[in-house]
């Protein structure tokens, strides 16, 4: 079966391979004739290249090529190895929801409900003959490429669905293992959070030793209510050959807190694009995300931020860390909507450059419609501190000790933004894995 | 007996410009040397050299450090086999706590010595009860190395790593700049509470005030890259009365 969407050079797609992968697919009727349309939608333009401004950076024709066969579904062998990669995860008591090549492990995983919540499979969901609304599943506010692609493919995910006054005790825990090479997972979870509750989601990409060249494609959508708390935590650590493009769409409620952490040091290519919607009034969000990247890897960082209800408050910080090639972007749009008065919006990106051929492109947007508003924006760009490295030097610190320790205090506000000790030492942790295994 | 410092004949460039232009003296345990001179005269470049500074091309002479060549070694190596220098301006470091800055810097002059690392209990009395000496409340260690500290207390935060890491050959560059009276004199106590038989120190500084509180055993005066006299502490008090004027003619 060779699922590959073979292009012309003019970029148009072939779609007779998305008609042989559709025996692999969840879900018929409606969520067939919706994966249709959402690939007819990808279908007519294809990989994502320059010439469309929301991927001006990252060229995903160029740095692609083709969007790889779909992933056979894991064996016994593929489920024991992803099962010894989650061991090793030391992310604390979490509930865990184990996804390998894009299909649900229920061996591997928690699927304990109670307390106000509740999991399902998505590929379940999607079967579900008897679900009028299955369809939707599938279905998004955010028109984008990757994100139909998404919906077109996607084989499994979880469906979590969390009560009002829910409070779960462990932070709900999906994790993706890759184990195959050359191969494409798709993958969509859905998360509704009702009023008052109070949540921790942590998001985990990991791969065992035998991924190389694969393709991870996540897109994970989010409903808060009003009066909840929501403290998301994501690691990205693929394969540095592997390519990550993954989207987030999160609709935030009423006086509601929204605290999102985002560190990527895997991936040779990767974008993580955000869409948040500030729907109710008196809501906080926050954002913080880390790159630390090396060789000629190419990490995207899209944040667009809908300021759509008055009196809201957001921060995104956004560091990177660049050795050797690696190439770095960040683009941060912040809408408000006429009727978002007293908004209060900042970003902030900041680089530090360890190499002469290391590259970031910082892409602000403001585009505001109420009067009475307050926005900005801020990056800087340098090289580590020659004075701050000789100080440390002299007081007996080797010279890739001091380099670390300056880097760990450069993304130390980003990482200190984690509230949960346990994951923030995960982050933490995944950080010094790659200060540690610097050339 | 191997001196604990020598420099002989040592010249220094910064880029085109030659700052040092023979320079030699011999510092023996137990001792306190005062570099004394002028703006400009190469006191601080002295300094620079012996911490190894990057930035510094030496282009002639030697520096040994109980016999070897110290030159010969990178800052951190100099630093482990017992070489501190107090700095003038003292860096602030953001997102980094003087703590783990502490530990981090000891244990990394212990490992390179082949010593074992501080376990965490030990290390915490040993710094709780330097701290409390110098006058330093443990919330500022909790903060950014150096970051929203006076003048004075970026000082005592070098005398605390004075006497945490045990160093046998203490420079102190311009110690004296920026503290008032008081500040000096805490700093000053810190100081002295180090000397002993076996460690020496360089103090270098523009003013005779610092050697009120710091007694010297010699006095160096230098001008224009060269030590043009030296004496013991009374030197010092000459100094204050006549100025250096007279050493800038004559080494001219």
């Amino acid at each position: 079966m060779n699922v590959a969407l073979a292009k012309t050079t003019t970029g148009a797609v072939l779609d007779g391979t998305f008609a042989a992968a559709r025996g692999r697919l969840p879900g018929v009727g409606t969520v067939a004739e919706t994966r249709q349309q959402a690939f007819d939608d990808f279908a007519r333009t294809g990989l994502p290249t320059r010439r469309i401004e929301e991927w001006k950076y990252t060229d995903l024709r160029n740095l692609l090529r083709d969007v790889a066969p779909l992933a056979p579904a894991p064996d016994q062998a593929a489920l024991a190895q992803a099962a010894k990669m989650v061991e090793t995860l030391g992310t604390g008591d979490t509930q865990k929801l184990v996804i390998v090549d894009g299909v649900f492990a229920a061996g591997l995983s928690d699927l304990t409900s109670g307390g106000g919540v509740t999991v399902h499979a998505l590929s379940a969901m999607l079967d579900d003959a008897t679900s009028a609304t299955r369809a939707d599943l599938l279905r998004s506010r955010v028109a984008d490429p990757m994100i139909a692609l998404n919906a077109a493919f996607a084989t499994d995910g979880m469906l979590v669905d969390i009560a009002d006054d829910a409070a779960p005790a462990r932070p709900l825990h999906i994790v993706h293992v890759a184990t195959r090479p050359g191969v494409a997972a798709f993958t969509r979870s859905l998360v509704r959070i009702g009023n008052r509750a109070r949540v921790t989601l942590v998001e985990s990409f990991v791969a065992t030793e035998t991924a190389k060249s694969y393709q991870a494609h996540d897109a994970v959508v989010i409903w808060i209510g009003d009066d909840s708390d929501l403290q998301h935590v994501r690691v990205m650590e693929d394969a540095g050959d592997a390519a990550n493009i993954a989207t987030a769409i999160v609709t935030v409620g009423a006086r509601t807190k929204f605290n999102t952490f985002s560190l990527t040091t895997g991936g040779g290519v990767s974008r993580y694009q955000s869409f948040i919607t500030l729907a109710g009034v008196d809501s906080e969000l926050s954002t913080n995300s880390v790159h630390l990247l090396r060789d000629k890897q190419h990490g995207d960082c899209t944040f667009v931020i809908e300021h759509a209800a008055p009196n809201c408050l957001s921060r995104e910080l956004f560091r990177a860390v660049l050795d050797d090639r690696a190439h770095s972007v960040f683009q941060g749009r912040i809408n408000v909507h006429q009727i978002a008065q007293k908004t209060d919006g900042k970003m902030m990106s900041r680089a530090l450059l360890l190499s002469d051929e290391a590259e970031i492109d910082n892409k602000p947007e403001l585009e505001i419609f109420a009067d009475d508003v307050q926005c900005g924006h801020g990056a800087t760009i340098g090289a580590l501190d020659d004075s701050l490295l000789f100080y440390l030097r002299a007081r007996g610190l080797p010279e890739k000790a001091a380099q670390a320790l300056l880097i760990q205090a450069f993304v130390g506000e980003a990482l200190e933004s984690i509230v949960n000790d346990d994951l923030r030492d995960v982050a933490i942790s995944a950080a010094e894995r790659w200060l540690e295994t610097r050339a | 007996m191997t001196a604990l410092l020598e420099v002989k004949d040592l010249q220094v460039r910064v880029e085109d410009r030659e700052i040092l232009h023979g320079l030699t003296m011999t510092v023996n345990g137990g001792e306190v040397h005062a570099i004394m001179g002028p703006n400009g005269s190469g006191k601080s470049t002295l300094s620079h050299v012996i911490a190894g500074k990057p930035g510094y091309e030496v282009t002639g002479g030697e520096i040994l450090f109980k016999g070897e060549d110290l030159l010969e070694m990178e800052p951190d190596e100099r630093a482990a086999k017992g070489v501190f220098l107090a700095f003038q301006y003292p860096v602030e470091i953001p997102g980094v706590t003087t703590m783990n800055f502490l530990r981090t810097a000891v244990n990394a002059q212990r490992k390179a010595r082949g010593e074992s690392e501080y376990l965490v209990p030990d290390f915490l009395r040993k710094v709780r009860e330097v701290a409390a000496s110098l006058n330093i409340p443990m919330d500022m260690l909790k903060r950014g190395v150096n970051v929203g500290f006076s003048g004075g207390e970026k000082k005592r935060n070098e005398v605390l790593q004075m006497a945490l890491f045990q160093p046998s050959l203490c420079i102190l560059d311009e110690m004296d700049s920026g503290l008032d009276i008081d500040a000096l004199r805490v700093a000053a106590d810190g100081v002295n509470a180090l000397r002993s038989p076996d460690r020496a120190m360089v103090v270098i500084t523009h003013y005779q005030r610092l050697l009120n509180y710091i007694v010297p055993d010699h006095v160096h005066v230098m001008s224009k890259g060269r030590v043009v006299k030296s004496g013991g502490k009374e030197l010092a008090l000459e100094l204050e009365e006549s100025g250096y004027a007279q050493y800038e003619e004559a080494a001219a």
